[in-house]
């Protein structure tokens, strides 16, 4: 009886917090005519590269930044908003106090909190100088007539009050911690990208039930939009050793060494093209610092080809019959790596992000050069997916044999196409 | 020993089982409508159907088709007979080299049989992996969009057709 008494008091008493704390005053409309410096414009567009703001807030094929683009997580699937200077349904009426309230406190111009799909934890890191310049790029973008599409969240999280109550708990709203003066201020510079508008652990850190990043395993590898994420530190089971030009290769368009970025990271990216080299190579610094390990191995060639092939033979099959035609070359068929062992995803705990690239190819983004694979759903059966899957892993893993591989590549199938 | 169903014939290949269907077709069947292009998937230009679906008969070995239904150019009209999307093809002087186009009208053949009525944005969508190095994309698509109103028009009865000689 204690307990139940209790337990209702600290309920009561977590719903009046959140009431208390998401109660927020609504910012006045600011339809001011705005005047930007053209370099704090032109900076505003690269810190937009380097947050790909695009990637939620532009849908495929549709205005940039007019929102509409799904975002499937845990709790149901959120939207990216109109984030277009249109008064009506962007952010036109928003002045600058409203924008840096929301991405430092993710709480939008009339007061209500916002989802931490919206990664405020790490923007609420930023300066008062990128977010004015941020401002700056966006406020001058073209506006776009276009109203937001409601979220499809289930009961309790489409409550957006309760935000307050998990903002209380999780949001750190520390600055990035600069180098003790023993880091490069390039090194500096990268973390301050990384951790706050990169938000990079949004996705390579694992979050717990109620969406939270785990501070304590800070880069371990999360996951995004049903594909393996993998980590950015030394639990990286990457074959090849990252360094500093290899992440930066990869970041901006392809490395030879890895491959390049599939699922959610494509868009990353695209956008890192765009962005300026040296940013991009301030994150390669931080990054690879992140991975590096005690003593730097050497890539191991670890082929067990005739293993395989006896424990696999109908997917040593396939394998020759389809695959090796691009990828038994040694790499020189254009964007292809000289052995598949060099792809991380052949040594993540489980198989999605293999199955997704061969039942949906690689297409590169539109107007961009890059690796090209056709998608083989109409032509492979999911056993025979799950043979090749099996016969690669067996073949250039060390790891253990993923088991569930064709349950996996039915699901994948039936539920369609991923970004 | 391979047993293939083309064009609704049982066809027994002899050929390794690890040969791409596009060297069968043209070189022990003499089917020469699917083309080689690339040789890696990324042109079309080898497009054929199976089970309903466009697929790159340069990279799919025949040891996977065994009992599936393989539909190539040669399988939807002849010279004289062309199919409705043949016919179409040839209105709108679609093909300057033509070269892509067999590929072409097997890609728009899968998405006609299972959608008449495609949006000029799903059509778009649909023929994307199959290139032209011509440039005739605007005659591909207007053919396409002339065929699928054909077909309405002329009601069931032509896709029904197709579907039977299929079989």
């Amino acid at each position: 009886m204690r307990r139940i008494f209790f337990s209702v008091l600290l309920i009561a008493a977590l719903a009046a917090a959140a009431l208390f704390f998401a109660t927020h005053l609504t910012i006045p409309e600011d339809r001011a005519q705005r005047a930007f410096a053209p370099d704090l414009i032109k900076r505003g567009g690269e810190l937009a590269a380097l947050g790909y703001c695009a990637s939620c807030h532009t849908e495929e094929n549709c205005k940039p930044f007019a929102g509409g683009r799904p975002l499937a997580t845990p709790f149901g699937t959120i939207y990216g908003t109109n984030i277009t200077p249109d008064v009506e349904t962007g952010i036109g009426q928003w002045s600058q106090a409203a924008f840096n309230r929301a991405m430092r406190d993710g709480v939008d111009r009339a007061g209500r909190d916002l989802y931490p799909a919206f990664p405020y934890d790490h923007f609420t890191k930023l300066t008062d100088e990128d977010l004015s310049a941020l401002y700056a790029f966006l406020m001058t973008r073209e506006p776009v007539h276009a109203p937001n599409r409601a979220n499809e969240l289930a009961f309790p999280y489409n409550v957006r009050p309760l935000l307050a109550g998990w903002k209380l708990l999780y949001m750190n709203k520390e600055g990035v911690p600069r180098g003790d003066g023993s880091k490069s201020a390039k090194w500096d510079h990268g973390a301050y990208l990384v951790e706050a508008l990169s938000h990079c652990g949004a996705c390579h850190t694992p979050r717990d039930r109620l969406g939270a990043e785990i501070a304590s395993q800070h880069f371990d590898g999360g996951e995004a939009e049903d594909w393996w994420v993998p980590p950015l530190n030394r639990t990286s089971p990457a074959l090849v050793p990252w360094n500093e030009e290899s992440l930066f290769n990869y970041l901006s368009s392809w490395d030879a060494g890895h491959g390049g970025g599939e699922g959610p990271m494509k868009a990353v990216v695209s956008a890192l093209a765009t962005a300026p080299e040296q940013d991009v190579r301030a994150i390669a610094v931080y990054i690879a610092s992140m991975l590096a390990k005690p003593e730097e191995s050497e890539a191991r060639a670890d082929d067990k080809q005739a293993e395989a092939a006896q424990a696999h033979p109908a997917g040593a099959q396939l394998y020759a019959g389809i695959c090796a035609t691009c990828h038994e070359t040694g790499g020189h068929v254009p964007f292809t790596v000289a052995s598949l062992g060099q792809h991380t995803s052949l040594h993540a705990p489980d198989p999605r992000n293999v199955i997704h690239v061969i039942l949906e190819g690689i297409h590169p983004s539109e107007g961009t050069v890059g690796a090209i694979m056709p998608s083989f759903a109409d032509a492979l059966g999911d056993s025979q997916v799950a043979e090749i899957v099996s016969y690669l892993r067996a073949r250039f893993s060390g790891g253990q044999q993923w088991s569930g591989v064709e349950q996996e590549a039915a699901r994948i199938r039936s539920e369609g196409t991923s970004p | 020993m391979i047993t293939l169903n083309v064009n609704g014939r049982s066809r027994d290949i002899a050929d390794d089982p690890n040969t791409p269907l596009l060297y069968v077709l043209r070189d022990t069947l003499e089917l020469n409508g699917a083309k080689f292009g690339c040789g890696l998937g990324q042109c079309g230009a080898c497009t054929v159907v199976v089970d309903g679906k466009p697929i790159f008969a340069c990279i799919t070995p025949i040891s996977i088709l065994r009992g599936r239904k393989i539909t190539t150019l040669e399988g939807l009209g002849t010279e004289d007979a062309p199919s409705p999307l043949q016919r179409a093809f040839i209105e709108e002087q679609a093909a300057q080299c033509g070269y892509c186009i067999p590929g072409m009208i097997m890609r728009a053949h899968a998405l006609l049989a299972a959608n008449q009525s495609p949006s000029d944005a799903q059509i778009r969508a649909h023929m994307s992996p199959n290139l032209c190095r011509c440039g005739t994309h605007m005659r591909i698509l207007a053919a396409i969009t002339g065929a699928a109103a054909g077909m309405r028009a002329a009601g069931a009865a032509a896709p029904a057709k197709e579907e039977e000689e299929k079989e």
